[in-house]
């Protein structure tokens, strides 16, 4: 180095000559010190501790490219679960006292919905379809299917399972409302008996909401259709506080029949329900509705709280180990799903249907085990997609590669 | 120097654990009180390290890097895109959206396929530009464009990749498997960073040369293999590419189950095995609907939709779609905007009485629950309708008016107390008050407990401005 260098020290020198020495040695592999020494202190280590792409930029770090595939074979993990859900059966035959065709059985879920191939589920969800003892208001897309049969709750039953394919009904008891009609326990009574001749599934029998008159309505119900194994909607803290719950539940124990605990989507609410059943029934008679918001308007509330108590079911919480169930209709509470829209969102008649097959859909991949439903095409589709998610297809789709370049 | 320590779980992270690696300075550049608000509000998820100006500089490196580790979700973020609207996707910290939330809405990318004429191109772009719904208040849109390659033509790509681009700042996508025409496209667009789509088994080298010489974000897709997906990772990361998307393949028909199990088993894989390998965004392509034409348009459509709203609920970062149709597109934004809100947020809003507009001691006073999604409906309705009112949020414990009033949290004891604390008698000459069509039983009851006089209102509050123009001023019965 040059002499008039002399009054700056060696670290400034060091760092000047490095262009240069970089130069010097570009294309040079290997450089050997002579007479070369270095104190520990004067040495700074410095190695990159993150993934930071600025910190890894440095040529001199590149890895040698690969040239041909490296292998990095996926296992399966074998998930194990200590919970399990309780099978509940819904309807009973001819040969176990009761009438009808057959019977279904929910739940037994060991395993989260839909992950795995070789644990499909115990028993696939199944579908109901609503039919009200009275004429309703509904939005038009649901009117124009039913309007024929509304009014006669039997008849509709039948369209319903003749023509749409239900797995079971749900009879709503929408006139023993006080503040509607206040129709009798004993004309409810009757309502039922019409459907249990009209048609041979299982029956979901849904209250008015009032504690003190359903628990009434569902005392006579259960008497009149004593043995077939109606699941009955529903009961509620609201019944604990009006001291009526005890009588719809020993009614059912008495006369056979499965209860709904319905709660507002709070799993703490359904856990302290479901221990005041546990005083009354087995855990094989309650199915739990922790119920379903419309798309828009919270269905993200339900779809949440129905994937946390599947997966603290399976955890091993035993107070929230019941099959579940979805009132999908609600989707139409949306103004998106029934009203007529600017022309750009589509006609109401596709988008109403659509509406409720996503609420379904959405709270179906949760572990939702029944659905009560309305429109023909959401039920349709809902069955469909169960049956394509239950079979065991290992059929791989090779033209899938294909979209990207495909002409539409 | 240590060995790489297995990472945090996101609720493990404690505020101390990032606040120990901040400046300490309390400079507050990021807006917050002191570094230890800051370090609360990135381990809830609210801020990234980034938001941090000081942080970056060269004297915090060490710390810097650290925090980004800490903070690296086991799903990695990927950018797509620049400027305002470049998409960021993946960077999720949780299996279950309960766990904590879930970040960076699916992105939603409308296809344009090379072999149309410009006019339909044109057309086609501003479409996907203009598709707008007002949800609650905010604008819902559509995210992104897939540039198909049809025409097996680099010229021909290039020439719609170039066009696309002048006329949208929407993030690009460029979908081909041909990496000579993947370059004739990436000529155009050098600095866009667009997502490419998509290296394969078969031409994933000249695909990664490309990623790493325009530095874009590159799709491996593998259809119904997770091995061949990890591989691909594998390899490609040995090769310098990070930033990585995988496409396990998505099939409507048939084994749709086989799609579902894919992005659910890859997800799992990530959070409960660790799989680094799989710890990238995944993108489902519902567009894989049109491959069966042999079904009815309308059935195509019903079909694409239904599989988007699945994978949004499963797992997808990114989704590719063709249809335009309004409602297809439409539960899919509600569904996505949704998805993504945080769980941990109440489900209600404060009550109180807000007031809209300038109401005279004329105007029209309403009540509503305090359900956060039927207030931000109705807060909305009114706004977009510029009506000038009063409007009373009552306690219904967060229940929606329907079941409210099942429920018996909305009652004409409950809307009376509110009429009576928020002091309403004081604000306007009149004594009405307008409740919920849902409501409408309760409306005897609750002209009885309030003195009030009781006009039933709408069901939906979209009906507001309508109800209002026939009924207000309210006309002695």
């Amino acid at each position: 180095m040059a002499n008039q260098d002399d009054n700056r020290n060696g670290a400034e020198l060091a760092r000047d000559s490095i262009p240069r020495l970089l130069s010097l040695l570009s294309g040079v592999e290997k450089v050997e010190l002579e007479r070369f020494t270095l104190e520990i202190g004067d040495l700074e280590l410095w190695i990159p501790t993150g993934s930071s792409p600025a910190a890894v930029c440095l040529p001199a770090l590149e890895k040698i490219k690969p040239t041909s595939l490296l292998p990095a074979p996926f296992s399966l993990p074998s998930e194990e679960f200590p919970g399990r859900i309780h099978e509940v059966r819904l309807g009973a035959t001819r040969s176990v006292g009761g009438s009808r065709g057959r019977s279904l059985v929910i739940g037994g879920a060991d395993s989260p919905p839909f992950v795995y191939a070789d644990k499909p589920p115990k028993h696939p969800p199944v579908f109901a379809l609503d039919v009200f003892d009275m004429e309703v208001a509904l939005p038009k897309v649901l009117k124009s299917n039913v309007k024929d049969v509304m009014g006669d709750p039997a008849e509709w039953a039948r369209m319903n399972v003749k023509k749409y394919g239900a797995d079971m009904v749900t009879v709503h008891l929408m006139s023993t409302d006080p503040l509607i009609k206040n129709a009798s326990p004993r004309d409810a009574a009757r309502t039922v008996e019409a459907v249990l001749q009209a048609v041979d599934v299982p029956l979901i029998i849904g209250g008015c909401g009032d504690p003190h008159k359903d628990a009434l309505v569902f005392k006579e119900v259960a008497e009149i259709a004593d043995g077939e194994r109606l699941l009955l909607n529903s009961v509620t803290l609201d019944m604990t506080e009006a001291k009526t719950l005890e009588t719809v539940t020993k009614a059912a124990k008495e006369h056979g029949h499965a209860v709904l605990g319905f709660t507002g989507l709070e799993l703490n609410k359904a856990k302290e329900l479901n221990r005041r059943l546990y005083e009354y029934l087995p855990p094989e008679d309650i199915v739990m509705d922790l119920t379903t918001v419309a798309l828009g308007y919270g269905l993200e509330y339900s779809f949440t709280i129905h994937e946390r108590a599947r997966y603290a079911a399976l955890m091993g919480d035993q107070e929230l180990q019941h099959p579940t169930i979805s009132a999908s209709t609600n989707a139409w509470a949306a103004r998106e799903a029934w009203m007529q829209m600017d022309e750009k969102y589509g006609p109401r008649e596709l988008r109403g249907p659509l509406w409720e097959t996503i609420n379904a859909l959405t709270l179906l991949l949760a572990g939702v085990d029944i659905f009560m439903m309305m429109h023909p095409a959401a039920i349709r589709t809902c069955k469909d997609t169960v049956n394509m998610l239950t079979q065991n297809e290992t059929t791989v789709p090779d033209q899938l590669l294909h979209w990207a370049t495909m002409k539409i | 120097m240590s060995e790489r320590e297995p990472k945090k779980n996101i609720k493990e992270i404690s505020p101390i654990d990032v606040y120990k690696l901040l400046p300490k300075t309390n400079c507050r550049e990021c807006g917050e009180a002191n570094c230890m608000a800051f370090a609360t509000r990135v381990v809830n998820g609210e801020l990234n390290v980034d938001n941090c100006p000081p942080v970056a500089k060269e004297e915090y490196r060490t710390s810097y890097e650290k925090l980004l580790r800490l903070m690296a979700p086991p799903v990695k973020t990927v950018t797509v895109g620049t400027g305002d609207r470049a998409i960021k996707i993946g960077g999720k910290y949780v299996l279950y959206r309960h766990e904590f939330t879930y970040h960076n809405p699916t992105p939603i990318a409308l296809d344009v396929s090379d072999d149309l004429s410009d006019a339909e191109r044109d057309e086609r772009v501003r479409a996907i530009g203009n598709f707008t719904y007002n949800y609650i208040g905010r604008e819902l849109r559509l995210d992104a464009i897939a540039i198909r390659s049809t025409q097996h033509d680099p010229a021909t790509f290039a020439s719609a990749v170039n066009a696309v681009a002048a006329q949208t700042d929407l993030p690009l996508i460029l979908c081909t498997y041909d990496a000579a025409i993947m370059a004739a496209g990436l000529a155009h667009i050098k600095d866009l960073c667009p997502l490419l789509y998509a290296a394969t088994k078969d031409n994933w080298k000249d695909m990664a040369e490309l990623a790493l010489r325009y530095r874009c974000p590159l799709v491996v897709s593998a259809p119904y293999d997770i091995s061949a997906l990890r591989s691909l990772t594998k390899t490609l990361n040995e090769y310098g590419v990070t930033d990585i998307v995988l496409d396990p393949g998505t099939s409507v028909e048939p084994n749709l189950a086989g799609t579902i199990h894919n992005f659910s088993q890859i997800r799992r894989a990530v959070f409960q095995q660790h799989d680094e390998l799989l710890g990238y965004p995944l993108v489902g392509t519902p567009i894989t609907a049109w491959l069966s034409p042999e079904l009815s348009r309308e059935l195509i459509q019903w079909k694409e939709a239904c599989i988007t709203s699945m994978l949004i609920s499963r797992y997808a970062d990114l989704l590719i779609l063709h249809s335009m149709e309004g409602w297809v597109l439409l539960p899919q934004l509600i569904w996505r905007f949704n998805t993504y809100t945080d769980p941990r947020k109440p489900v209600s809003v404060d009550t109180g009485i807000r007031t809209f507009g300038t109401p005279d001691k004329n105007a029209p006073v309403l009540i509503t629950t305090n359900y956060a999604l039927t207030y931000f409906t109705v807060e909305s309705d009114i706004k977009s309708a510029n009506i000038d009112c009063y409007l009373i949020v009552v306690d219904t414990g967060g229940n929606s008016v329907e079941s409210a009033v099942a429920g018996r949290y909305l009652t004409a004891d409950s809307m009376a107390m509110a009429l009576k604390d928020n002091h309403v008698p004081d604000l306007v000459d009149h004594r009405w008050l307008i409740i919920p069509g849902l409501a409408a039983r309760l409306s005897g009851e609750t002209e009885e407990a309030s003195g009030w006089r009781v006009l039933v209102g709408p069901k939906d509050s979209s009906g507001l401005a309508g109800f209002l123009k026939t009924y207000w001023p309210p006309k002695e019965r």
